[in-house]
Formats: structure tokens, sequence, C-alpha cells
């Protein structure tokens, strides 16, 4: 089996082809796997038919964790474990709580949120992104088309309809096995013994 | 709730079929508020405060009251005229308040429905003579520090505390205050709307800059007179008592409950078929804005709560411990926390059910009787001590206050074009989307 990544690049340059052209790729029955651009641009996830992220669901779970976490944790210190009388209040007094509570409650609903979209994603420490054109950041948008996903049709189909659609530049590009493997136990023996940090392996794949 | 194509010359047809519905509302709280009082005055509903009529006050340290004091149905009558006016008069005060602020923070999605926080402030004019005559009318039983015999070192009931406020709160006094905030907010309200109406006519920005610099002053002076007239108000009804926090107390609780019924007035619009450019980004953003400041009046209330709480001086304390440790009034202070916290803010947490027309009628008019409930709470304990009660008095006057807002904010509203089409950022609304 192949374990390889081929993927067609599509440069373009102008936003409103870039619009136009991810609508009228998908129609066409193509897949595109990921688009690229320098700045965000606005209705690009409707055109590619992105469904709506998941994550606020998870900052309420998140949230939600907080609170009981902090409630029992001033509970436990302040009622059960050492109870302290401070101005006569009952030892379970919930209003001198709310503060704390509330405090770790954005805290985790803030922080797991974060962490997860980047476990989601997989931006943790040890990945390597696949860097498809640098021009990315700069002045160019990039549509990366991954071919084992569109068995379908040939190389040479996508690539008359990329150009077709106003696309400058139209390339392929391969990312070896050894290139998308990523294994946190490596980076850090990496970091260990070599010092290899990360922009250096980034710089690898230009 | 989708755009749809829209008129920009469209206005506000004030419908008999609207009327009528005002007037439905009208005729069951007349209905209510006359069965109300008739079952006061004859004292058959003893549940509800039938028994004070047979009270003598004077007890404990914390009443005011410390002579004998009958309390009779026309003072709860009184009172609620005060609650329903500084309620109504905060939801008028909160339009012009909302519009003045779309100026000065250039905001340009709101541009399109400006004109429904404008109409609000023809309340105003009603709101003053109906403060004025309430005040004159009721001003002894509602407040305190009216009674003279207070200042007179001669009399048993001289109080050392309240002569101390005598400077400031005095009837003269109070009444300039009272004619210069009012009267203010309303030479404001005109002036906006004077170059609001002229923008309609004469196009350009001119007026834009003219009405930012006017809506920039008005804030400042709102700033400060929101905040006096709290303590004026409802905060001198506990004449003793004061709290630090209290002007934003008021403003917070005005503000959610104005920016609620601005929703819930765009919602009945769109759905008269009104305002077709509406979409979801535009109720995303007002009911937003009513999520948020549920969340500020709570942090408000929670602040100057937790503060006496933890402090429990006496003085401060006497304020909760009226409310709190009552028979009645404890289960009306969990109920606004309830209603105005835990579920606008659960109801509108999702990105989706601040675009849904149902859900936000759901809240919206929650918060607004919420807050209708926070003023109660503010003004009743403080007037009738542990002699209020909540009946068909309260629900009819508030009904009847409901309507005559209604009427006078749809006639304004009928006035003036729907859109002002000339408003520099008018294409920003109308396309407005996210």
């Amino acid at each position: 089996m192949d374990k390889n990544k081929h993927f067609l690049v599509g440069i373009f340059g102008d936003q409103d082809d870039l619009l136009h052209g991810v609508g009228d790729i998908r129609k066409k029955g193509v897949k595109i796997h990921e688009v690229f651009t320098p700045y965000p641009v606005h209705g690009l996830e409707h055109a590619l038919g992105y469904q709506r992220s998941w994550t606020p669901k998870a900052a309420f779970m998140f949230g939600f964790l907080g609170t009981c976490l902090a409630l029992i944790m001033q509970i436990g210190m302040m009622v059960i474990d050492w109870p302290m009388n401070i101005g006569g209040k009952p030892y379970l007094s919930i209003p001198d709580f709310v503060p704390v509570t509330f405090e770790f409650t954005v805290l985790l609903a803030s922080y797991g949120m974060t962490l997860t979209f980047l476990f989601v994603r997989g931006y943790l420490p040890h990945s390597v992104p696949r860097i498809f054109d640098i021009r990315a950041t700069d002045d160019k948008l990039v549509v990366a088309i991954d071919l084992a996903n569109n068995a379908s049709l040939s190389e040479e189909q996508i690539r008359s309809i990329l150009k077709d659609l106003h696309a400058e530049e139209v390339y392929r590009r391969d990312f070896t096995d050894e290139d998308n493997k990523s294994s946190f136990i490596k980076y850090v023996v990496d970091l260990f013994t070599n010092g290899v940090t990360r922009s250096s392996r980034i710089a690898h794949h230009r | 709730m989708k755009a749809d194509s829209y008129d920009i010359e469209e206005r506000f047809v004030f419908s008999d079929g609207a009327k009528r519905s005002i007037f439905t509302i009208l005729v069951i709280g007349v209905v209510l508020f006359v069965i109300g009082i008739i079952m006061l005055a004859t004292g058959g509903d003893s549940s509800e405060g039938g028994h004070a009529l047979a009270f003598a006050g004077g007890e404990g340290s914390g009443s005011e009251h410390g002579h004998g004091h009958h309390y009779t149905w026309t003072d709860r009558l009184k009172v609620n005229f005060w609650i329903n006016n500084v309620y109504f008069l905060g939801l008028s005060i909160v339009g012009v308040f909302f519009f003045a602020v779309q100026y000065a923070a250039h905001a340009g999605w709101s541009a399109g429905i400006k004109r429904i926080p404008e109409a609000f402030g023809s309340f105003l004019p009603v709101a003053l003579v109906l403060m004025i005559g309430v005040f004159l009318w009721g001003n002894h039983t509602i407040f305190h520090w009216t009674d003279a015999s207070l200042y007179d070192k001669e009399s048993p009931n001289y109080d050392e505390i309240i002569a101390g406020k005598q400077a400031y709160l005095n009837l003269p006094f109070y009444l300039i205050r009272m004619l210069v905030f009012i009267g203010g907010w309303i030479a404001f309200y005109y002036t906006l709307r004077k170059q609001s109406l002229l923008e309609d006519i004469e196009g350009g920005t001119k007026r834009f800059w003219k009405m930012k610099t006017i809506a920039t002053l008005f804030i400042i002076f709102f700033a400060v007179s929101s905040s006096v007239s709290a303590w004026d108000w409802v905060m001198s009804i506990d004449t003793h008592w004061f709290s630090t926090m209290f002007g934003w107390y008021v403003f917070a609780s005005w503000h959610v409950a104005g920016l609620a019924a601005i929703s819930l007035t765009l919602v009945l619009l769109k759905e008269a078929g009104y305002l077709k450019f509406l979409n979801e980004s535009h109720f995303h953003d007002i009911n937003k804005m009513v999520f948020g400041f549920s969340v500020f009046w709570t942090y408000i209330w929670f602040g100057q709560f937790l503060l006496i709480y933890y402090a429990n001086i006496p003085e401060e304390t006497i304020y909760f411990v009226e409310r709190l440790e009552s028979d009645f009034y404890s289960k009306f202070i969990f109920f606004n926390l309830f209603i105005n916290f835990f579920f606008p803010f659960l109801a509108f947490m999702t990105r989706d059910s601040k675009r849904k027309a149902t859900i936000i009628k759901i809240v919206c008019i929650a918060v607004l009787i919420g807050h209708w409930f926070d003023f109660y709470l503010m003004i009743t304990p403080g007037t009738l001590k542990e002699h209020g009660g909540f009946g068909f008095l309260e629900i009819g006057l508030a009904m009847i206050y409901l309507a005559g807002f209604a009427y006078v904010v749809a006639n304004a509203l009928s006035k003036a074009p729907l859109i002002a089409k000339n408003h520099p950022m008018i294409q920003e609304s109308l396309h407005h989307h996210y």
C-alpha cells in the first residue's frame, strides 16, 4: 500500500476567483483537502461546506466541569477538611465561593476549548504541518486536493478543472511517508539528542 | 428568519388590529386592577396584604416606621404606581441611550433599526408627568424622608441620620433634580429626533456628525443623571441605607430590560411584515447584548450582595435582611435571580437560540417580567415593609402601563419612516451578514 500522500496544489491570485472556484470545484465532484489563505476570506467556510465547529460545546462542558471542581474543592477544603469560622458565617456559605467558582469556570472553559482545538487539529508541539506552498502566507490563495480522495477523476482532469477556474498555477506535490509521520516521543528525543527544532523540520519541506 | 426584499421608504402603519391588541391588554389590565382594588378594600383576601389594615408598626430596630402606621390598599396602590413609573421610564430612556451609544460608537449594523429605540423615547414626556404626579400624590407613603417631623428636634420622631441628609433630601431640591434629569433627557431626545428626521430629508453626513456630538454629550449627562436618579427614586426609599453600587444596579436593570424590549419589538415588527431586511445576524447582535447585559446585571447584583454579606455591618445588611429573612419577599429574590440570570444565560448561550424568533420572544418576555420584579423587590419592602403583596392589583396596573407604553411607542413609530434611509451607514445595516 502506498503510504505516501499525493496532492494537486492550485494557486489562486484573486479572492473572488477562489470563492467562485471553490464552489465550482466541489460542484464537479472534486473533494478539496484544505484551502490556505494569508488572511480570513469571508464566506469561504460556506463555500467549502464546513459544518459549524463543535468547540463551543467542548467549552461549555469544560466550563461546567470547572464549576463542579471549584465547588468540590472549596467545599472539601472549607467545610469538610478544615472548617474555619470566618466572620461568623456558616461553613457552607455559597456566596463566598462564587468568585473562585466563577474564575475557575472561565479558566477551564477557555483553556479547555483552546487545548481541545489544538489537539483535534493536531497543532501540538511535535506536529509537523504540511507546507503546500509558502506563498500562502504572503499573497497567494492555495487550494490543496488530495488525489487519494478523488480516485474517480484522473489527475489531468482535476488539473484542467483548476486551470479553467483561473488557477494561476497547478502543480503536484508529494509527501513521503517519513514527512507525514509525527511522533511526540521522536520529537522529544530529537530535541534532546540533535537539538532539531520544529522550524528546521518545516524547512525540510520547502 | 431570512431577509427578504424590502422597501426603503416603508412606514409603520398603526393598524386597527394593533390598536385592538393594545386595547385588549388595557381592558384586561383595568379589570384585574379593579378586582384587585375591590379585594383589598374589602379585606377579602387576607393572604395578599388584607391583614395589613390592622397593622400597627414599631417592630424591631430595622423598621424606619417607628411610630404607629396603618397600611391600607391606597398605600399599595401608590407604591405600585411608583414601581411602574420607574420601570417604564427606564425602558424609555434606555431606548434613547441605546440609540446614542450607536452614534457614539459609529455602529453600522444598527443603522436600519434605529427608529425603534428612537420611538421608545417618545414615552419620556408621559413619564415625566406621571413621575411628578405620583410623587406629589404619594410621597408620604413611598418616601419615609418626606415626613416633616423627622427633622424636628422637638418631635419624638426626630431622626438624626435622616436630618443629616436634609440638605440633599428635601422636597424642592428633589423635585428640581427630577425636572432637570427627565427634562434634560427629553431635551436631548427631541434634539436627536429632530436631527434624525432632518437627515431623512437632507441626506449627507452633516446630521450624522451633529448627532454624534449630541449623543456623546447625552451619554455624559446620562452617566451622572441615571446614577443620581437611582439614588433619588429608588435608594432613598430605604432612607437610612445606602449602597455605592446602587446607581449601576438600577442602570443595569433598566438597560437589559430596555434591550429586551427593543429585541422583542424587532421580532414583532418583522413578524408583522415590516423591516424585511432584518436577518439572523441583526437578531444575533441585539440578543448578544441581551445575553451580555443580563450577565452584567447579575455581576452588579452579586457584587452589591457579596460585599454587604461579607462585611456583615448591620446598617448595610438590613436591606437584605428585610428581603431574605422575610417569608414573603425571599421567594422573589430567588425568582429574580433565576429569571434574570440563569434562564437567559442558559437559553441564550448557544448561537442558534439568539437567532430564532420563538426563543427570542420567550427569553425577552421573561427578562422584561424579571426586571419588573427586580424593581418590585427594590421598592416594595422599603415602603410596605412586611405588608407588601402580589396579586391582581400589581398585574393589572403593570398591564395598564404596558398598554400605555405600547400605544405611545407605536404611535411615535408610525410618525416617521421606519428605515432611516439617509443614514451614512445604512447600507452596512441592510447587508449586515456574518
